[in-house]
């Protein structure tokens, strides 16, 4: 009898115990669920394996996405035919791909759950993109979803690894406009990303690591891509550079430029090559871009020659104040006051060079007036350091004479010292 | 004139007692041998603590101890106050030309064996100056709150933090915080310029008063030698010594003034290349060598513990060579003492020859 209650007791543990282990197992073979198409495809090879390799990493695995939500199917089912049930679509056509990826994307509710502050409005857009429109009439070559965004392994757009991710989107475009074949038809050229990579832009971009800095789709949209007409260049540009435009817009340039049919920025800047701005660009420079409409000696190209002598002047005061500091600073004379100083003076001539986009001589000439007045200090200053720096040298040389002096004059008493009868007692 | 020096002595003989300290200086003697000239770098120690009082003095009465003002006024006394280069230049160049001679005074007072019986305490308070000079200069640095001490200081006081069980306690104490930050300014302004001196001259003082009193070691092997009168003779053949220094300080202020550096930026990524003062490196450099583990032991908590226990022993270098204290020649205490200057030489000149070095 005192041997059956143990028995019992631990019968009743071992049945709690397993009924325990049923129970918290239950979530785990529930989220466990089986899919069957990833077994399968893993199993295949090439083009059919990839789609399930690509998925482990996509964004709508991430959340919570399977196949059956674009595909359809039952994964649930070993069986390939009862796998491929009455609501399997396969994958789908080229010319069908926005609208499958829209039926999500263009469903706000739908978004919603995911992440309300993604747009819907991608597959709208695309049908105005020239894109679009090639796929509207049939020509399955025009770019779609899957051509910028890959197709299973889709990154959010904000994943350095992402297809358009800001230093990648050049790559991603260039895969069909850097590509002659493809581009033949179109008449479209296809030097533009390489055009692109030795601007400044892309210097931004890929040395500074800059993000803010745009690629193609900053100028020519995503995915309403589309080349930017003559009249809305200007309009592009200021996005990033209003000033510039702000002041062009009431220089005697906008009308003409407007009447001419020109593009504002692009006549002076060019367009994917742009490259860092410099005073070369006004007359009498190497790259004098105003020699393109105003031929030498004409009034406005004369006072585009004014405007540059003016600003090569200024740099040129600039440079003998910056060198004067950095003379008097290898000299350990403390200079970092008219060093932030001359900071100022530089402001004053970044200004001046954006003040050529309004063409007014006189608002130029005002500015450089009160940045050479920067100047003046700064070299006031400068020669100050200078003189500080010589006096400290020649107090150097009269100490250095004093102290030694002293020293010879204990040395010669020290020696008197020792023949002294006193150091010899 | 004569009556009325008469008249001043007679009123302060009988307060002061001064005919003693006379009769004290004019009977006291230095003995002059082939090692003497090592005797005159702890006269140029005094004289350079007595210039970084004077300069020290001086800056505090433009320098502002606070993050947002610490380094403008530095640069302030740098660029505006009438010859505040020089003061700070002179300040900061002194304060590492002393630790330099602090070290030679040390290894050639070892070397000589000068701590043998009854100078133990002598060398006991020397050594401790030395510490404290370390930790002046190690608080010091901080105090422009530039971009290198800010960095180096946070170098620092890791190492510290590696001590084991008191070392996060300890760092935490010694900058105010986890971080080196504003509280640690202040800490490091207050070791600096108060509790410091206080203990620097309080150990001096004990440090010259057993000098003076127990007379310079004579070196082992060394019998009778010829005597000099401290005053004036020892004394004039120190000063020389001071105004070569001088005029080598004033040189170097000149050419290479000291610089304030750009502003300390707590958010900026730590600059490539840091390192502490010059007088920390040999240790510094020993941490980036040594292997990660030893024998389970964590490489740097064993090199950190080594470097206590080093200083340890050294100060405990009278009590332990015996030979010495039986005036008798201690060998292998010399050929130890070679390997630790030449370990300090090397380390500290890998630093800055192999500064990639333990990467």
């Amino acid at each position: 009898m005192p041997l059956k209650l143990p028995l019992r007791e631990a019968k009743r543990r071992s049945n709690l115990v397993l009924l325990s282990f049923v129970f918290l197992s239950m979530p785990l073979s529930l989220s466990a669920q089986k899919n069957s198409c990833v077994e399968c495809h893993l199993q295949l090879e090439n083009s059919l394996r990839a789609p399930a390799e690509g998925f482990a990493a996509d964004v709508h695995k991430q959340f919570g996405l399977g196949c059956p939500d674009c595909h359809g199917g039952n994964p649930a089912q070993d069986d390939v035919e009862l796998a491929k049930d009455r609501s399997f679509k396969g994958s789908p056509e080229r010319s069908k791909i926005p609208e499958f990826c829209g039926t999500c994307h263009s469903n706000s509710e739908y978004m919603r759950r995911f992440n309300p502050n993604l747009r819907v409005d991608q597959l709208a857009l695309y049908w105005t993109s020239r894109h679009g429109q090639l796929l509207k009439k049939g020509d399955t070559n025009g770019a779609v979803c899957t051509d910028c965004h890959g197709v299973h392994g889709i990154q959010p757009a904000n994943f350095p690894k992402s297809q358009v991710f800001p230093w990648n989107i050049p790559q991603t475009c260039g895969r069909c406009h850097s590509s002659a074949d493809t581009m033949k038809a179109y008449g479209i050229p296809v030097q533009q990303v390489d055009d692109y990579k030795q601007s400044v832009h892309a210097q931004a971009l890929f040395e500074k690591k800059d993000l803010s800095a745009p690629v193609c789709n900053d100028c020519h949209g995503n995915h309403g891509a589309a080349p930017p007409e003559v009249t809305s260049i200007a309009f592009v540009c200021r996005q990033c550079h209003p000033s510039a435009g702000d002041l062009f817009s009431k220089s005697p340039h906008k009308e003409a430029f407007d009447a001419l049919g020109i593009s504002e920025c692009e006549a002076c800047h060019s367009n994917h090559r742009i490259s860092s701005p410099s005073d070369d660009l006004l007359p009498g420079g190497k790259q004098d871009v105003c020699i393109q409409c105003h031929d030498a000696g004409t009034e406005p190209h004369q006072t585009g020659l004014k405007i540059k002598q003016q600003i090569d002047g200024f740099v040129a005061s600039s440079e003998a104040a910056k060198a004067l500091l950095a003379g008097a600073e290898r000299k350990g004379v403390e200079v970092s006051e008219a060093q932030f100083k001359l900071q100022d003076a530089t402001t004053a001539l970044v200004l001046a060079r954006n003040l050529t986009h309004g063409l007014s001589l006189p608002e130029i000439e005002a500015d450089l007036r009160d940045g050479s007045k920067i100047l003046a200090e700064v070299k006031s200053r400068g020669e100050a350091a200078l003189r500080e720096a010589k006096f400290r040298r020649s107090g150097l040389v009269i100490a250095t004479i004093f102290i030694l002096l002293l020293a010879v004059a204990l040395f010669l008493k020290i020696r008197d010292l020792k023949s002294s009868p006193k150091h010899r007692g | 004139m004569n009556k009325w020096w008469e008249k001043m002595q007679a009123y302060l003989e009988p307060r002061f007692q001064l005919s003693a300290i006379r009769d004290f200086a004019q009977k006291k003697k230095v003995p002059e041998h082939k090692h003497s000239f090592w005797y005159f770098f702890g006269g140029i120690c005094l004289f350079l603590f007595v210039i970084q009082i004077l300069t020290g003095v001086l800056l505090l009465l433009y320098y502002t101890p606070s993050v947002d003002a610490a380094h403008e006024s530095v640069q302030f006394i740098m660029s505006q106050v009438k010859f505040g280069w020089l003061i700070r230049s002179v300040h900061s160049w002194t304060a590492n030309i002393l630790v330099g001679v602090l070290f030679i005074h040390m290894f050639s007072a070892f070397f000589l064996k000068a701590y043998r019986p009854p100078r133990e305490l002598t060398w006991i308070t020397g050594f401790l100056l030395l510490v404290l000079f370390l930790a002046f200069g190690f608080s010091g640095y901080l105090l422009p709150w530039n971009e290198l001490s800010f960095f180096a200081t946070r170098v620092g006081t890791d190492i510290a933090g590696v001590i084991p069980l008191v070392g996060k306690a300890i760092k935490t104490f010694i900058l105010g915080g986890p971080e080196v930050s504003g509280a640690t300014l202040t800490r490091f302004f207050w070791l600096h310029v108060a509790v410091l001196p206080a203990f620097a001259l309080l150990i001096m003082g004990i440090h010259i008063i057993l000098v003076q009193s127990l007379g310079m070691s004579k070196p082992i092997g060394i019998g009778e030698t010829k005597e000099i009168f401290f005053f004036p003779d020892f004394i004039l053949k120190d000063s020389v010594g001071w105004l070569l220094i001088l005029a080598v300080v004033g040189a170097v202020c000149v050419f290479l003034p000291w610089e304030a550096g750009p502003k300390a930026d707590p958010f900026a990524s730590t600059p490539l290349g840091i390192k502490p003062e010059w007088y920390f490196t040999f240790m510094f450099t020993t941490l980036k060598l040594v292997p990660a583990h030893i024998f389970t032991i964590e490489g740097e908590v064993l090199a950190v513990l080594g470097f206590m226990l080093g200083g340890l022993l050294l100060m405990l270098v009278p009590f332990l060579d015996r030979r010495a204290a039986h005036e008798k020649r201690s060998p292998v205490f010399s050929a130890i003492g070679l390997a630790v200057v030449l370990y300090i030489i090397i380390m500290t000149a890998l630093t800055y020859l192999a500064p990639n070095i333990g990467k």
